[in-house]
């Protein structure tokens, strides 16, 4: 089990220059009419995928990518409409086809695979009915042969047991293997060019990592050519032989993955990389930087440069005259191998990035403060009322959903306490008990030196309420879309008596706004009027607003850009900062959690797996959990070599856990019967890093560290 | 405004902005609540069918308020029985729409029958929506015991054949205008509970609702603050709706012989009063007729336009 579950990334296989085109683009513009005129939503794009090759366009949301694939499928909505451009599929005009002939190239020879598996399956029909469907249709085939067809693409996506999975309705699967159904029904009609629209961004990290491994196979096995659409830098790195990095609408860098990621040379890119955290350094090692300024509207582009605006290198007078056209950036001299191209006129000013380290820097922990929190054996099940007949009979009425058992750790004041987990890990019931909207079946939550566990929030007294606040993960969701930015920041300085005079809570909700760096005149808008990342910041505001001593923040930052991430990241961790508040960083963004967090809470099914200070918990010895959470991470760093952990296995329910450890059911390193039998002990090492594990901590020790310095390649000098 | 600008560190000086001054003026203040109104009547014009409705509306609510002026007689004086449509009055003038079988001016009884149906149609839907409100966010808000008892409730109302319960109600009570806003209280609210619930069962998940939840806001606070305006856009389609079904429900009650007691002019009792002369006097009918059903069509026009706009972004 050990040696192939720990063997190195393998570097995508290198489809043959020569190889026919599968797809060729070539200045393809796109618009969408709507009631404010025509909107350009991508301008002149290149492409050509050759069979075998996978290509990655990343970018933002709104940079027009998705609107490329769904050019490419010709499935753009009433209201979109290919305005220039040339589109061959094998040789053959795509633009000239009738819509019976794209019908059939849809169905035979290209297929897309959606963000969201459960809106691509049919909720009333099985598996096997929607799977058969296909070569039934396309093919002709019997229903007993589509139903073998189906069974053997669905081994090739290595869902055990297809038998069961063809009987079965999406509701009966989970999203990891939801979406090898779409993927194998994609594969289906055994197309050349499969289109992916990130197709892991629903998962979680374990999942997705298993899906990368997938669609690797996928593209060895098949020769299928891949379009691979993506927002993350690090799943790119591990997909995809090239890559197109798109900016408004148009291309601005594309090259070979290793080129553009060692060698990314268009300022654009430089700002995306900046932005990423990598989960080998932390905020000491490498801080965030932002790009400033935001995408612009289609229909509101600067001319010349798109990005000119909001870059460090803007020339005025060059960069602002006209059509910036793509230009060779190969650092390489082999002219033949080169195909790396920015679009920008100040190349020859940037240098290619030195080769970064990853520098290790000691860290403080922040050991020093007093205890604010203190959470003891803490524990919240639910009941869950089965009321058949049966089970009233047998007195088994009642379940238990044991959602949180026995946690147990610690905050200390200005500290960030991180939990990190997988969706279902319990995490979220924890902050629920917390901040009291849910009591705690047993245990004690110690705030401030009152015990907390039971009381419900109206119970609490005021200041205890204005001590303990939240920010939420949804920005959509976090303001009242009825009433004005200012007057929610407001009622919480009222309604926690911070000011009481009106001129004064009004003043305070300013100072408010330039702590969170928005213009004053927001107090006036409707949230519906902000952006993401601005509804966040007033989202932060209002959290600060009563002074709390402890900020709860579930996955903060998960819903916005990797941009606007970076800058509301770092004015979280300034705030809480000067204030010395105790920060609990709930998220599932290992990358992330290293970069900020002090100490870091590993959950599993509830449980505590893991704690301690981050720099700890990222190094070996891991819990065998840790290390398979950490080996999933996408990285995008070139520089790092990663060791790949993939979790066979679903998540046991939470309603009838594993006697024993509760991972022991899909633990790579599992000792033997006593995983499933018995607890396991925690180990106890220095500055309260527990590991709870049967495996013996010198064995934990001697394990290779996930992240590690790669070999320099013999190609950069 | 960008976001990630904003934590530019060469950003643009802020334009000056009074320190200490609530953002509101008195002026402001003053115009506050008339502002949606003002800004929903701009919006009416996306859609032609929402301005046919409203143009309907408007039309009868104008009537209505200048009754006195626009009459051209005593709704309640009588002439000339059975006179047809155009004929002169005794007083000078002419019957413009004919007069009833008691001699009364038809014209003048439908202008001042539309101040009944425009006085008792909104009251009563009034008092129904604050009925179903407040049970829809008790139900939705709250859950557990208060929903069963209350879905239960509304469940067996709404079992009972709606015209059964007026009759019975009214029959009970009494023919009186304050009976009528009951009846039509007592039927509709379970309806608009159902809906309100609906609605509460989804925007109490909402964040901002945890929020106010956390920071330990009431009950009351939080459905009537946080959660009951964000209902609002189906919650006006709704009662847009229902007030087309309340006029329907005054003029049936009228028809029955259970509205208002003579001889005020009530739209549905001069159709009841009439109906048997309709062979040989067909205009007496008719004309309340035609006021009942454009009022209605009115609202209901008015109700699919504002659905419409509100699909529409």
């Amino acid at each position: 089990m050990q040696d192939h579950a720990t063997h190195e990334a393998p570097p995508g296989v290198r489809a043959v220059p020569d190889a026919e085109p599968v797809l060729e683009v070539a200045g393809l513009a796109v618009s969408y009419v709507t009631r404010a005129g025509e909107i350009p939503a991508v301008v002149d794009f290149d492409l050509t995928i050759r069979a075998g090759e996978s290509v990655a366009l990343v970018g933002e949301s709104g940079c027009g990518k998705s609107t490329v694939a769904n050019a490419v499928m010709r499935y753009m909505g009433r209201n979109g409409r290919i305005a220039a451009g040339a589109m061959r599929f094998k040789g053959r005009d795509m633009l000239a086809m009738s819509p019976d002939e794209l019908r059939r190239l849809r169905g035979n020879e290209i297929a897309m695979v959606y963000q969201e598996p459960f809106a691509a399956l049919n909720p009333s029909l099985t598996v096997g009915r929607q799977l058969s469907e296909v070569p039934a249709v396309h093919h002709g085939l019997s229903e007993a042969e589509a139903l073998a067809k189906a069974a053997e693409i669905l081994a090739d996506v290595r869902l055990p047991d297809p038998e069961r999975i063809l009987a079965a309705y999406p509701h009966q699967l989970s999203g990891g293997q939801q979406q090898r159904v779409v993927i194998a029904m994609a594969l289906l009609a055994n197309p050349s060019l499969l289109l992916l629209d990130e197709p892991t961004t629903a998962l979680d990290v374990t999942v997705e990592a298993g899906i990368v491994e997938l669609i690797g196979e996928i593209k060895r096995k098949f020769g299928t050519a891949i379009l691979f659409i993506s927002h993350n830098l690090g799943l790119v790195r591990e997909v995809c032989d090239r890559v197109a990095v798109m900016y408004s609408g148009e291309v601005v860098e594309e090259g070979a993955v290793e080129d553009v990621f060692t060698a990314m040379r268009h300022p654009y890119t430089r700002g995306l990389f900046g932005c990423i955290p990598v989960p080998a350094a932390d905020k000491h090692a490498r801080p965030l930087s932002a790009i400033r300024g935001q995408l612009p509207l289609p229909h509101e582009r600067p001319r010349g440069c798109n990005f000119g605006p909001r870059c460090d290198l803007f020339h005025a007078g060059l960069c602002d005259a006209g059509p910036v056209p793509m230009r060779d950036a190969g650092d390489r001299d082999d002219a033949a191998g080169s195909s790396h191209r920015a679009r920008c006129l100040r190349l020859d000013a940037i240098d290619p990035p030195a080769r970064r380290r990853a520098a290790r820097v000691a860290q403080t922990g922040a050991q020093t403060g007093d205890v604010v929190l203190e959470i003891e054996e803490m524990q919240k099940h639910y009941p869950v009322f089965d009321r058949s007949i049966l089970a009233m009979l047998q007195g088994r009425s009642v379940r238990w959903v044991k959602a949180n058992e026995a946690l147990s750790f610690e905050a200390r004041r200005g500290q960030t306490v991180a939990i990190v987990g997988e969706s279902g890990c319990g995490k979220s019931t924890f902050a629920k008990v917390l901040m009291g909207l849910e009591t705690a079946t047993d245990g004690a939550i110690r705030f401030e030196g009152d015990d907390i566990a039971e009381a419900p929030v109206t119970g609490r007294p005021k200041e205890q309420v204005a001590n303990l606040q939240m920010i939420f993960q949804n920005p959509n969701d976090t303001l009242n879309p009825s009433q004005t930015v200012g007057g929610q920041i407001a009622r919480v300085i009222r309604k926690f008596g911070v000011e009481r005079d009106g001129a004064r809570i009004w003043a305070r909700v300013y100072e408010l706004l330039d702590l969170v760096k928005l213009p004053r005149d927001f107090a006036g808008r409707m949230p519906r009027q902000l952006s993401g990342g601005q509804k966040q910041r007033i989202g932060i505001a209002r959290a600060f607003a009563g002074n709390p001593s402890v900020v709860v923040a579930d996955e903060p930052v998960s819903a916005l850009d990797v941009s606007v991430q970076a800058a509301v990241t770092q004015l979280l961790m300034d705030i809480q900062r000067d204030n010395d508040t105790t920060l609990l960083f709930i998220s599932h963004d290992l990358s992330l959690v290293r970069y900020l967090a002090d100490r870091v809470v590993v959950m599993y099914l509830g449980r505590i797996m893991e704690q301690g200070r981050t720099a700890d918990v990222f190094e070996p010895p891991y819990h065998p959990y840790t290390e398979a959470l950490l080996s999933a991470v996408p990285v995008a760093d070139p520089s790092i070599e990663k060791t790949k952990i993939v979790l066979e296995g679903a998540l046991p329910s939470p309603l009838d856990p594993p006697a024993g450890c509760p991972f022991a059911t899909r633990c790579p390193r599992k000792l033997g019967p006593i995983c499933d039998e018995t607890r396991p002990p925690d180990h106890v090492r220095a500055d309260g890093h527990r590991i709870a594990c049967h495996i013996p901590l010198a064995d934990l020790e001697a394990v290779r560290p996930v992240f590690r310095e790669a070999p320099a390649p013999a190609s950069a000098a | 405004m960008s976001d990630t600008s904003a934590v530019r560190p060469d950003v643009a000086p802020r334009p000056p902005i009074p320190e200490a001054a609530a953002p509101r003026g008195l002026r402001a203040r003053l115009r506050g609540p008339l502002r949606p109104i003002g800004g929903g009547l701009a919006l009416l014009r996306e859609s032609t069918v929402a301005m046919i409705g409203a143009g309907l509306v408007g039309f009868w609510v104008v009537v209505a308020l200048l009754a006195p002026w626009l009459a051209p007689f005593d709704p309640n004086a009588q002439f000339v029985p059975f006179a047809p449509p155009g004929a002169p009055h005794p007083e000078g003038g002419t019957f413009l729409l004919g007069a009833d079988h008691l001699g009364r001016d038809i014209l003048s009884r439908v202008i001042w029958g539309s101040r009944t149906v425009l006085f008792y149609a909104p009251v009563a839907t009034g008092c129904a929506f604050a009925v179903g409100i407040v049970m829809g966010l008790l139900a939705g808000y709250k859950r557990g015991w208060v929903d069963d008892v209350l879905s239960r409730l509304s469940d067996i109302i709404l079992s009972f054949p709606i015209l059964v319960l007026y009759v019975v109600i009214i029959s009970t009570f009494g023919a009186s205008g304050i009976n009528i806003v009951l009846a039509v209280t007592f039927a509709s609210a379970p309806g608009i509970m159902r809906i309100v619930r609906g609605l509460v069962l989804d925007l109490r998940n909402r964040d901002y609702v945890a929020a106010a939840q956390t920071r330990g806001e009431s009950t009351a606070w939080i459905m009537f603050v946080e959660i009951l305006p964000n209902a609002r856009g189906p919650l006006i389609v709704d009662a847009c709706l229902r007030l087309g079904y309340t006029i329907i429900t005054i003029g049936v009650l009228g028809f029955l012989g259970l509205g208002l007691p003579p001889p005020d002019p009530d739209w549905g009792g001069m159709v009841n009063q009439t109906r048997s002369m309709a062979t040989f006097a067909p205009h007496m009918t008719i004309f309340p007729v035609i006021a009942i059903s454009s009022l209605v069509l009115g609202f209901n026009l008015l109700a699919d336009g504002i659905r419409e706009i509100s699909l529409k972004d």
